[in-house]
């Protein structure tokens, strides 16, 4: 074989109380590509700013096409052509795309000199981009071809994706490993971070599994199966979930013709979102995100206020001009897609914040606050949710994502809601905590309650849904039994195209 | 209206509008960086006294606005150690800048209260300061009336048209994404402060040489704070910031003939006018929400450390 | 090569520590300036800072100026809790002043035990009435507190000057710009005699106790805190934003409107142009300096009230403008401000890689 591209040898990087890199060694060939395979918290992304510049290590060697190199800046990873797309887009919303790509060339190119520059890599790689737009006005597809764009105008010979399709839609999945081949072809090398299995089989020549930060692992994932490459990402084999079918109770939330202006500027508008969940049943709702999530979730919450207060009914009572608190009271629960600085306050003990949303359990009395009876709460959810911290004194901040998540899932069942509204419930949660979360909401479902699952993972809404749904463009798509339903419908709705969908059970079964 | 009173009220309109103009051109680059500097009446209360003092001592103006200018950058040095180096909220150290200020420029005033000071010269070319109406309506001012004008040209061309205006507005929407594409946030903001910090003193020594000219304890008497205000009013651009100071001055040189114009109104109800019309002027441009959140630097007053 | 990194914890140790280091850093830095004055150190530092509380009447002078920081800092503090950054309590001092003395002048001369609780009464209304103000328009405009608080001062400032030297002067009062003098049943009572002590502190403790009461123990306080800490984190709990700056705003301007009156029936004992050096502004500092806290705020005002009368003791017998005062002040809050920084993060020696 040639002279590998790149060459890691014993990456180390320590924070404060974590070891994001213990060790980790890595050869990436010319034209490979080859995927760093590891679950949430595993060290990937860390690796990788390592790489790029952006974060230096605390020991180890970086030898790029045979020479040890130190790579301290991203402008230097730039100048010995590696490009990075980052997972959250690293663009800025109020600038133009050239003014985007000029920002990140080094040199002193004016965005007007680059637009044609732009326009000849987009149209030879099939990447559609127009140079003058704003980025806010544009979809996440759209803003991940300017960053892959961004990449090419440099010429990289390794190009670096983090987590590229946790954004996109099964179709454009499709596209983009069409051009990362492409990509390929030509020599170019490719390090593809994924915690998906089936887009690693698909794609990558090579495989190195991160484990805690270390190398779990190395594999030729077309050779492996799912099953083999969980194997080595999480030292066990993966045991999804089982929902058991149940009969559908009555009708708990109910949404009516709910239209709603985004409070952002650049926020996604709902128009006429009719859906309705019954109890002991979870409905999942699925979309890149950016498509009125954000609206939606606070239009359920109250956050936002709704025109008609018929607009959102629980338990038939119309209540869209209720705020949180009193919807709570109602019996509806609700975690948030944010969880340190929404679900949870950072600085506050897990006692102060069991009392975020827990005052109608007793742990309020004429005006004053029971610290005793917030504590016990808080053990409580610490206990039956498994959540790991030292006790119920632990300020939030301190705990993983993964056992905050816990604490605040469990939080909220805890409080018996008879509606929850779930947002994201596993993003960027380890594999054991995902798992227990999931369950956690079947069996709520199984105690009658209605639950909704709004989430980007398509695979774990095909596990816990009884029925799914997609948000689009502020639109909801009708819902479908996903035990019928394949993936690329699903897909072809995410993208807007609802026209076709047979409408069978939506309404009937509703 | 006679056309001499016209141009009395344009002369001191822009008197009154000129240190604006600095202050607020100053805050406005260092907001457009993401940074809130509530400490602008407290750089501009040291930088005229550092104006008037090097400008008294050294019979040189010049050195005088050298060092208000100093002085300013010496404020917002504080600031910016605390804010970006060591990471404090931005608006309890802003305030702590203004408190200080005051304090710090009383002190050292004291010693000057009541001395004269030879006021900035006015322009007077030969010819052209001559011409009948053109002449004083364009060619009298003194030369930081020339020269604030030349810093609106200058920051707008700059957050235009020059990678560095580009990138300090991309700092000041996302500096963690300015972070990991490699760019130099901290410097960014660092520059970006002591710009204000510059602005903010040679807009006090204005005050100190120009306008008054003398040091009186407090003599900005809330301009630093109508600044800030003038920036949030401009929704952050350059042009309404001018136009917004103008307006101010116009407000203020209103109630210096008043009285003339027959107005019988108490003179402490007239001094009210800068400050009624400033929170007049800041609930009209907050009214509606979008306007604020559509222009407002995404990342403004928010901390930022690229080892978080 | 040093370099800033996060704690894994917040450091408690810090968190206690801070406004001591900053204090103490304060007195250097004041050793420092005595210096580069040309004074004695020594000396200076003395008649600054132990001069003041060598007697009976300094001690009472002590509590007398303890008294409106105490109370304009507590109100202050609650806003603060909560992000809502009130800085205007200087102008609701002021038209607490006004309007409690307009009660005492409208009442006229007759002796009467109702009019004193009828003036402070109406100082903590009138206090409160112009914290309303920043309140509506940030609630309804969305329009920033910080600025309109702030021009509120001014305002409040100039109306005084117009009613002392118009409609309330004194007209037995030679021409000059004040109010007439207040009768013994106008003011406050004096505590101890031979000093200037009055009811005041007594009601700026109480305060102090309630403030203390209502952070720590009530649910209220909880909602203040969580919209201070984390706002997302309380628009999701349900905390009303708009209730929240209406409850801050409000306390605060109470408090400033006491301290106001309490000037003026107080060790003032009519109205005059100028009703207080500043307090709502050292407020703000000490609130910081007392950790937002009640006890902390206790022992921050009598700090920043020794500042003021140390700063007077130094106009007297070392010749320095009095403005000194103004400038540990500043330097007070900027030390707190940088210790502060330490609590979350520390100082780390790092190795190039």
């Amino acid at each position: 074989m040639s002279t590998p591209r790149l060459a890691l040898h014993g990456i180390s990087k320590r924070y404060p109380g974590v070891v994001a890199n213990d060790g980790v060694s890595l050869v990436v060939q010319p034209g490979e590509i080859h995927a760093l395979l590891g679950e949430n918290g595993a060290g990937k992304s860390t690796l990788m700013k390592i790489v790029y510049g952006v974060t230096r290590p605390d020991e180890g060697r970086i030898e790029w096409e045979g020479r040890e190199q130190r790579i301290d800046s991203p402008a230097r990873a730039r100048a010995l052509g590696i490009g990075m797309v980052f997972q959250h887009f690293s663009l800025f919303e109020t600038l133009s795309v050239a003014e985007n790509i000029a920002l990140a060339m080094d040199g002193a190119d004016s965005p007007a000199a680059l637009a044609p520059r732009i326009r000849e890599v987009s149209e030879r790689y099939g990447l559609p981009v127009d140079p003058d737009r704003l980025v806010h006005s544009m979809s996440v597809g759209e803003r991940q071809r300017v960053e892959i764009v961004r990449c090419l105008l440099q010429a990289p010979r390794l190009l670096i994706m983090d987590e590229p399709t946790s954004v996109l839609t099964p179709q454009a999945v499709q596209q983009l490993f069409v051009t990362l081949r492409r990509l390929a072809a030509e020599g170019i090398s490719i390090l593809y971070i994924s915690h998906k299995l089936d887009e690693i089989r698909a794609l990558c020549d090579v495989a190195t599994v991160l484990r805690g930060g270390r190398v779990g692992g190395r594999a030729l994932p077309r050779e492996e199966s799912n099953d083999s490459l969980a194997q080595m990402m999480i030292g066990r084999e993966l045991a999804p979930c089982r929902l058991t079918p149940r009969e559908a109770g009555p009708v708990e939330l109910e949404l009516t013709q709910l239209s709603l202006p985004s409070a952002d500027p650049f926020g996604t508008a709902l128009q006429g979102i009719d859906l309705r969940v019954r109890g002991g049943q979870i409905v999942g709702i699925a979309g890149v995100s950016g498509n009125g999530q954000q609206e939606l979730l606070a239009a359920l919450s109250g956050e936002s206020r709704v025109a008609e207060r018929g607009m959102v009914r629980l338990g038939g009572q119309p209540v869209g001009d209720l705020d949180p608190a009193q919807r709570r009271r109602r019996g509806f629960g609700f975690v948030p897609e944010e969880r340190l600085g929404r679900g949870a306050v950072p600085s506050l003990s897990l006692a102060l914040n069991a009392l975020l949303t827990g005052a109608g359990k007793g742990l309020v009395r004429r005006g004053l606050v029971r610290p005793a009876a917030a504590r016990a709460f808080a053990r409580t959810i610490i206990e039956r949710f498994g959540v790991k911290c030292r006790d119920e004194r632990s300020v939030a901040d301190s705990l993983s994502g993964g056992n905050l998540q816990k604490f605040i899932v469990g939080r909220e069942i805890l409080l018996a809601p008879t509606v929850l509204v779930v947002a994201q419930p596993t993003w960027g949660v380890d594999v054991g905590a995902a798992q227990l979360i999931r369950q956690a909401l079947i069996d709520l479902r199984d105690q009658g309650a209605a639950v909704l699952v709004i989430s980007e993972e398509l695979d774990e809404l095909f596990e816990v849904s009884d029925r799914l749904g997609v948000l689009a463009g502020g639109r909801l798509s009708p819902l479908c039994d996903p035990a019928t339903t394949s993936v690329a419908e699903i897909g072809r709705w995410m993208a807007g195209d609802f026209g076709t969908a047979h409408t069978e059970a939506s309404h009937a079964a509703a | 209206m006679s056309p001499e009173l016209l141009i009395a009220m344009l002369a001191s309109t822009a008197a009154a509008a000129t240190p604006l103009v600095f202050a607020a051109m100053g805050e406005l680059v260092t907001e457009r960086a993401g940074v809130l500097n509530l400490g602008v009446e407290g750089m501009m209360l040291v930088g005229a006294i550092a104006g008037f003092a090097v400008g008294l001592h050294s019979g040189s103006l010049l050195l005088g606005y050298l060092a208000a200018a100093g002085a300013g950058m010496a404020m917002a040095l504080i600031f910016a150690v605390l804010t970006l180096q060591l990471q404090t909220n931005q608006v309890a150290t802003g305030l702590a800048l203004t408190l200080f200020g005051v304090g710090l420029s009383a002190f050292i005033g004291k010693a000057y209260t009541g001395q004269p000071i030879a006021a900035v010269p006015h322009l007077s070319l030969p010819l052209l300061s001559d011409l009948p109406l053109l002449g004083p309506l364009l060619f009298r001012f003194d030369v930081l009336v020339y020269a604030s004008f030349a810093l609106f040209f200058a920051v707008q061309w700059f957050l235009t048209r020059t990678r560095g205006g580009l990138l300090l507005r991309a700092v000041g929407e996302s500096p963690a994404v300015a972070h990991a594409i490699g760019h130099p946030v901290q410097r960014v903001r660092y520059a970006a402060v002591l710009f204000g910090g510059a602005c903010s003193g040679i807009a006090g020594a204005y005050l100190s040489t120009a306008l008054t000219p003398m040091w009186v304890e407090g003599l900005s008497a809330g301009r630093g704070w109508i600044a800030l205000a003038l920036v949030v009013f401009a929704t952050w651009k350059p042009l309404r910031v001018l136009a917004g100071a103008y307006l101010f001055g116009g407000v203020t040189v209103l109630q210096l003939y008043a009285q003339g114009f027959g107005l019988h109104i108490p003179s402490e109800f007239l001094s009210m006018l800068p400050y009624l019309a400033t929170i007049v002027v800041l609930v009209l441009i907050c009214r509606d929400g979008r306007t604020i959140l559509l222009n407002q630097p995404a990342s403004l007053g928010k901390s930022f450390h690229p080892d978080a | 090569m040093l370099r800033l990194e996060r704690r894994a914890q917040p450091s408690r140790a810090m968190r206690v520590l801070a406004p001591l280091i900053a204090a103490l850093l304060m007195f250097v830095t004041g050793f420092v300036i005595f210096t580069v004055l040309g004074k004695a150190p020594l000396a200076a530092f003395e008649v600054f800072f132990v001069k003041p509380l060598s007697s009976m009447y300094g001690l009472g002078e002590l509590l007398v100026k303890t008294a409106p920081l105490l109370l304009c800092a507590l109100g202050l503090a609650i806003g603060f809790r909560a992000n809502v950054w009130n800085i205007g309590a200087e102008g609701q001092l002021v038209v607490g002043a006004l309007a409690g003395s307009g009660v005492a002048l409208a009442w006229g001369e007759t002796e009467s035990h109702w009019v004193l609780p009828a003036m402070l009464l109406a100082g903590a209304l009138g206090g409160m009435a112009w914290a309303a103000i920043p309140a509506f328009l940030r609630t309804r405009f969305r329009t920033s507190e910080i600025l309109t608080s702030l021009m509120l001062v001014y305002v409040a400032q100039l109306l005084l000057s117009y009613f002392v030297h118009g409609p309330w002067r004194d007209p037995e009062g030679f021409n000059f710009p004040q109010s007439r003098m207040f009768n013994d049943w106008e003011l406050l009572p004096l505590l101890v005699e031979g000093t200037r002590v009055n009811l005041g502190i007594v009601f700026a403790l109480a305060v102090a106790a309630l403030s203390w009461f209502f952070t720590e123990k009530t649910y209220a306080g909880y909602r203040l805190q969580v919209a201070g800490l984390a706002p997302a984190a309380a628009g999701y709990a349900g905390f009303s934003e708009k209730r929240n700056v209406w409850l801050a705003l409000l306390i605060g301007g109470a408090c400033a409107g006491l301290a106001g009156i309490g000037e003026v029936a107080g060790p003032i004992g009519q109205l005059q142009p100028s009703v207080s050096p500043g307090y709502g502004f050292a407020a703000i500092i000490v609130a910081f300096v007392g950790r937002l806290h009640a006890l902390g705020i206790v022992l921050a005002s009598l700090l920043m009230s020794l500042l003021y009368l140390g700063g007077e003791q130094a106009q007297i017998d070392l010749a320095l403008p009095s403005a000194i005062t103004g400038l540990f002040q500043g330097l007070l809050l900027f030390y707190l401000l940088a210790m502060d920084a330490f609590v979350t993060w520390r100082i780390r020696r790092v190795r190039r890689a």
